[in-house]
C-alpha cells in the first residue's frame, strides 16, 4: 500500500525556543496513501512539529526531505508550493461567506477579459468545481450557497479539509480534526480522512482522541517531551501501549513498566 | 402520473408543515437581517405615509425631486462608508474630508482660476490621498481606525479653515461645477435613461440565469427573477414620471445611482470585493488564504476618502458655495447611520452598497418631512438620534440571534 520512499521525511529535526527544546532530533515520515496519527501529551511538541512542516517555524537543525529530495521550508508559501496543506484547529473559515467563496478564498476564478482588477468572478465555474470536489469526497452540505456560519461543526471541518485540497497537495496535515465534534460528525470527518488516503495522499492527523486515531490511522507516532516516543502499527498495538508511550510509563515494551511501577506503588502502600 | 399523485399525497401533511415553517423562516430572516432591505422598504413606506398624512406636499413631484437632490451628497459619502463598515471598521473623518475636498476645489477654481475639471480632479485626489494616509496609519501601526479617523476629523476641519483663509466662505460661479447638482434633463432624455437602465437590468438577470443553467447549476426560479425585474422596472418608471412632472431627471441622481451600481458591482462581483468581505468576516482566515489584508484595508480607506470628496463636491455644487461649515454638522453621523439603518452591519462582513442609497433615502425622508412640518431643530436632532439608535439596536439584536442560533 505505502510506497518505499516517504513523501515527507524529517531527519533529526530540532527546534528550540530560548531555553525550551520543543523538538529534539525527531525522525518522522509519511508515505503516500498512509494516515499517520500524531499523538502526545500537551506540550509534547505536536504543534511545533506541524508548524515546522507547514513553514510557520523553521527547523534549527536537521533535514526535511520531500519526495526523497532535501528541501528548505522557510515560510508557509514554500510548504504550499511543495504540496503540503495544513488545516488548523480554528479552521480559518469566513463565516459570513458561502461554501463556494470559502473554498476559493484567495484563489478565486475570474472570467476572462481585460483589466485584472475589474474582472468579474466566475461564480458558475467555482460552484461547479466545488460541487464536483465535494461529491468526490462524498461531503454532503445542504446548499453550496449557505453561509459557512450556518453549518454544523462537522460540515465546517469538512469544508476546511476540502478547501486544503484545492491546491492539489500531496501531504495534508490535520490539527485536531475531531475536537469538539459529536459522534455522527466525527464519523463524517473520519470517513473524509479515509477518502484522502484513497486519493493516495499522505495524511498526518494530530489528535488527543486515541479512539479516533486508532479508527483511522495506519501508523501512530508518539511525541514525548519533544522526542520521538515510539511508533506503533495501529493494527498491532493496543491503546494501553500508546498511552504508555505518551505518558512515558513503559517506553519500549508498552505497559509492562507501568505495571511494575503500579506494583511498586502498591508495595509501598502496604 | 400515478406516482406523482402518490408522492404528492405522501407529502401532503409534510408539505403543509413545510409551508408553515417556510413562513416562520421568512419571518426569522426579516428579523435577523437577511431580508433587511425588505424591512427597510416597509419602514420607508410607513415614513412616507405618515408625513404625507401630515402634509400633502410631501409626496409631490417637487418635494420628491428635492429629496433626491438632498440625499445625493450624503448617499455618495455613504457608499464609501459601506466599504469601511464591511471591514468592521469606522471612518469618522469622511465629513471633514468632504468639506476639505470641496474647499480645495473651490479655492483652486475661484481664487486660482483652475479649469473646473482639474479642480474637481484635484479635490478627488486630496480625498483619496487622505484615505490612503489614514488607511496606512491604521493597518501599518495597528492604531484603531476609530482613533486615526477621529484625529483626522479634527485635523481636516482645521485644514478646511486654513484652505478657505480669511474669507471663510467662497461662492462658486463656474457653470461646470454648479451644473453637477443643478442640471435637469428633458422628459425624452429621462425616458431614454429609464429604457437603458431597465434593459440593462433585464440583460444582467437573463445572462446570469443563462450562465448558471448552462453550467448545470441550480438557477434561481424564473418567476422570482421576473418579479424582481418588474419591481425594478416599476420603480424606475415611477421615478422618471415623478422627475418629469417637476424639473426633469437630475444629473445629481444619475451620478449617485451610477456610483451605487458601480461600487455594488465591485464589492459583489470582483475578487477585490470578495476579499473585502473576507477581511471583514475573518481577517486571520483571509491572511492565511494569501490575501494582503493590509492592502485591502488601505484600499478601502482610500475608497472612503475618495467617495467623501465626491460627496463634498456635490454638496458644494448644490449650495453654490463652500464655507466653514461645509462637511460639518450632522453630515458624518447621517452618512454612517444610513447604511446601518438599511442593513449593513457595524460588526463587519455583512451589507451591500445598495444600503447606502436606501439608508440615505430613509434618513433624507425623515429630515425632509420634519422640515416640511417646520419642526424645531431640537425635535429633529432627537428624532434622528432615536432612529439611529433604533437601527443599531436592530443590527445588534440580529447579530445576537445569529450567535444564539449558532451562526456567527
Amino acid at each position: 500500500m505505502a510506497s518505499d520512499t516517504p513523501l515527507l521525511e524529517l531527519e533529526k529535526v530540532s527546534k528550540r525556543f530560548g531555553p525550551v527544546q520543543a523538538l529534539d532530533r525527531v525522525d518522522f515520515a509519511v508515505h503516500a496513501g498512509e494516515v499517520v496519527g500524531l499523538v502526545g501529551d500537551n506540550g509534547a511538541g505536536k504543534s511545533t512539529m506541524v508548524k515546522t512542516i507547514a513553514g510557520i517555524y523553521t527547523a534549527d537543525e536537521g533535514t526535511i526531505r520531500f519526495d526523497g529530495e532535501e528541501v528548505r521550508i522557510k515560510g508557509p508559501q514554500d510548504a504550499t508550493e511543495l504540496g503540503i496543506a495544513t488545516v488548523y484547529q480554528d479552521l480559518a473559515l469566513c463565516d459570513n461567506l458561502d461554501v463556494v467563496a470559502n473554498l476559493f478564498l484567495g484563489s478565486e476564478e475570474v472570467a476572462p477579459g481585460p483589466g485584472r482588477v475589474s474582472r468579474q468572478l466566475d461564480e458558475a465555474k467555482m460552484e461547479h468545481q466545488t460541487s464536483d470536489l465535494l461529491s468526490n469526497l462524498a461531503v454532503t452540505i445542504p446548499s453550496l450557497r449557505s453561509e459557512v456560519g450556518t453549518l454544523s461543526g462537522g460540515q465546517r471541518q469538512q469544508v476546511a479539509v476540502a478547501r486544503s485540497l484545492l491546491g492539489e497537495p500531496k501531504v495534508v496535515l490535520l490539527d485536531e480534526p475531531t475536537a469538539a465534534l459529536g459522534v455522527a460528525q466525527t464519523q463524517q470527518v473520519l470517513n473524509l480522512i479515509r477518502r484522502l488516503r484513497e486519493r493516495d495522499l499522505g495524511v498526518v492527523v494530530i489528535s488527543h482522541n486515541l479512539a479516533d486515531v486508532f479508527e483511522v490511522a495506519d501508523r501512530i507516532f508518539v511525541l514525548r517531551l519533544g522526542r520521538a516516543g515510539g511508533e506503533f502499527d495501529a493494527q498491532q498495538t493496543t491503546e494501553e501501549h500508546v498511552v504508555g508511550a505518551i505518558t512515558g510509563l513503559g517506553e519500549d515494551n508498552g505497559g509492562t513498566e507501568r505495571a511494575e511501577l503500579e506494583a511498586e506503588k502498591r508495595e509501598e502502600g502496604r | 402520473m400515478s406516482e406523482t399523485v402518490e408522492s404528492a399525497e405522501a407529502q401532503g401533511p409534510e408539505a403543509g408543515k413545510g409551508e408553515g415553517s417556510a413562513r416562520r423562516e421568512t419571518i426569522r430572516r426579516i428579523v435577523q437581517g437577511d431580508l433587511a432591505s425588505l424591512r427597510v422598504v416597509i419602514g420607508l413606506a410607513l415614513i412616507w405615509i405618515i408625513f404625507q398624512s401630515q402634509n400633502d406636499r410631501f409626496l409631490s413631484a417637487e418635494n420628491l425631486t428635492n429629496l433626491g437632490l438632498q440625499i445625493t451628497a450624503v448617499g455618495l459619502i455613504s457608499v464609501g462608508i459601506v466599504y469601511v463598515l464591511l471591514l468592521g471598521e469606522i471612518d469618522l473623518s469622511v465629513g471633514a474630508v468632504s468639506g476639505l475636498a470641496a474647499a480645495v476645489m473651490a479655492v483652486l477654481n475661484v481664487k486660482h482660476g483652475w479649469n473646473p475639471y482639474l479642480a474637481i480632479a484635484a479635490a478627488v485626489l486630496v480625498g483619496c490621498a487622505i484615505g490612503l494616509l489614514q488607511g496606512f496609519l491604521f493597518s501599518r501601526f495597528g492604531v484603531p481606525s476609530f482613533v486615526v479617523t477621529l484625529a483626522g476629523l479634527l485635523a481636516w476641519q482645521g485644514a478646511l479653515l486654513q484652505v478657505l483663509g480669511s474669507t471663510g466662505s467662497l461662492n462658486i460661479n463656474d457653470p461646470k461645477i454648479t451644473g453637477l447638482a443643478n442640471t435637469f434633463y428633458s422628459d425624452v432624455v429621462g425616458w431614454i435613461f429609464a429604457a437603458i437602465a431597465i434593459a440593462a437590468y433585464g440583460a444582467v438577470l437573463a445572462v446570469g440565469y443563462k450562465r448558471r443553467r448552462d453550467a448545470g447549476l441550480d438557477a434561481e426560479n424564473p418567476t422570482s427573477l421576473i418579479v424582481r425585474f418588474v419591481l425594478v422596472a416599476a420603480v424606475v418608471i415611477a421615478a422618471i414620471l415623478v422627475f418629469n412632472s417637476d424639473r426633469g431627471l437630475p444629473l445629481a441622481i444619475l451620478i449617485l445611482i451610477g456610483f451605487v451600481v458601480g461600487m455594488e458591482y465591485v464589492v459583489k462581483m470582483t475578487r477585490f470585493g470578495r476579499h473585502v468581505y473576507a477581511v471583514g468576516g475573518n481577517a486571520e482566515a483571509a491572511r492565511r488564504a494569501g490575501i494582503s489584508v493590509n492592502g485591502i484595508r488601505v484600499a478601502v480607506f482610500a475608497i472612503a476618502g475618495t467617495m467623501a470628496a465626491i460627496g463634498g463636491i456635490m454638496a458644494a455644487s448644490r449650495l453654490l458655495a463652500v464655507n466653514q461649515n461645509s462637511g460639518g454638522n450632522e453630515l458624518l453621523l447621517l452618512a454612517i447611520a444610513g447604511p446601518v439603518i438599511a442593513g449593513t452591519s457595524l460588526f463587519g462582513g455583512r451589507g451591500s452598497v445598495w444600503t447606502a442609497l436606501l439608508g440615505a433615502l430613509v434618513i433624507g425622508s425623515i429630515s425632509n418631512g420634519m422640515d416640511l412640518l417646520a419642526l424645531s431643530s431640537a425635535v429633529k436632532f432627537m428624532v434622528t438620534g432615536g432612529v439611529l439608535l433604533l437601527a443599531v439596536l436592530v443590527d445588534a439584536v440580529a447579530r445576537q440571534q445569529r450567535q444564539t442560533s449558532g451562526r456567527v
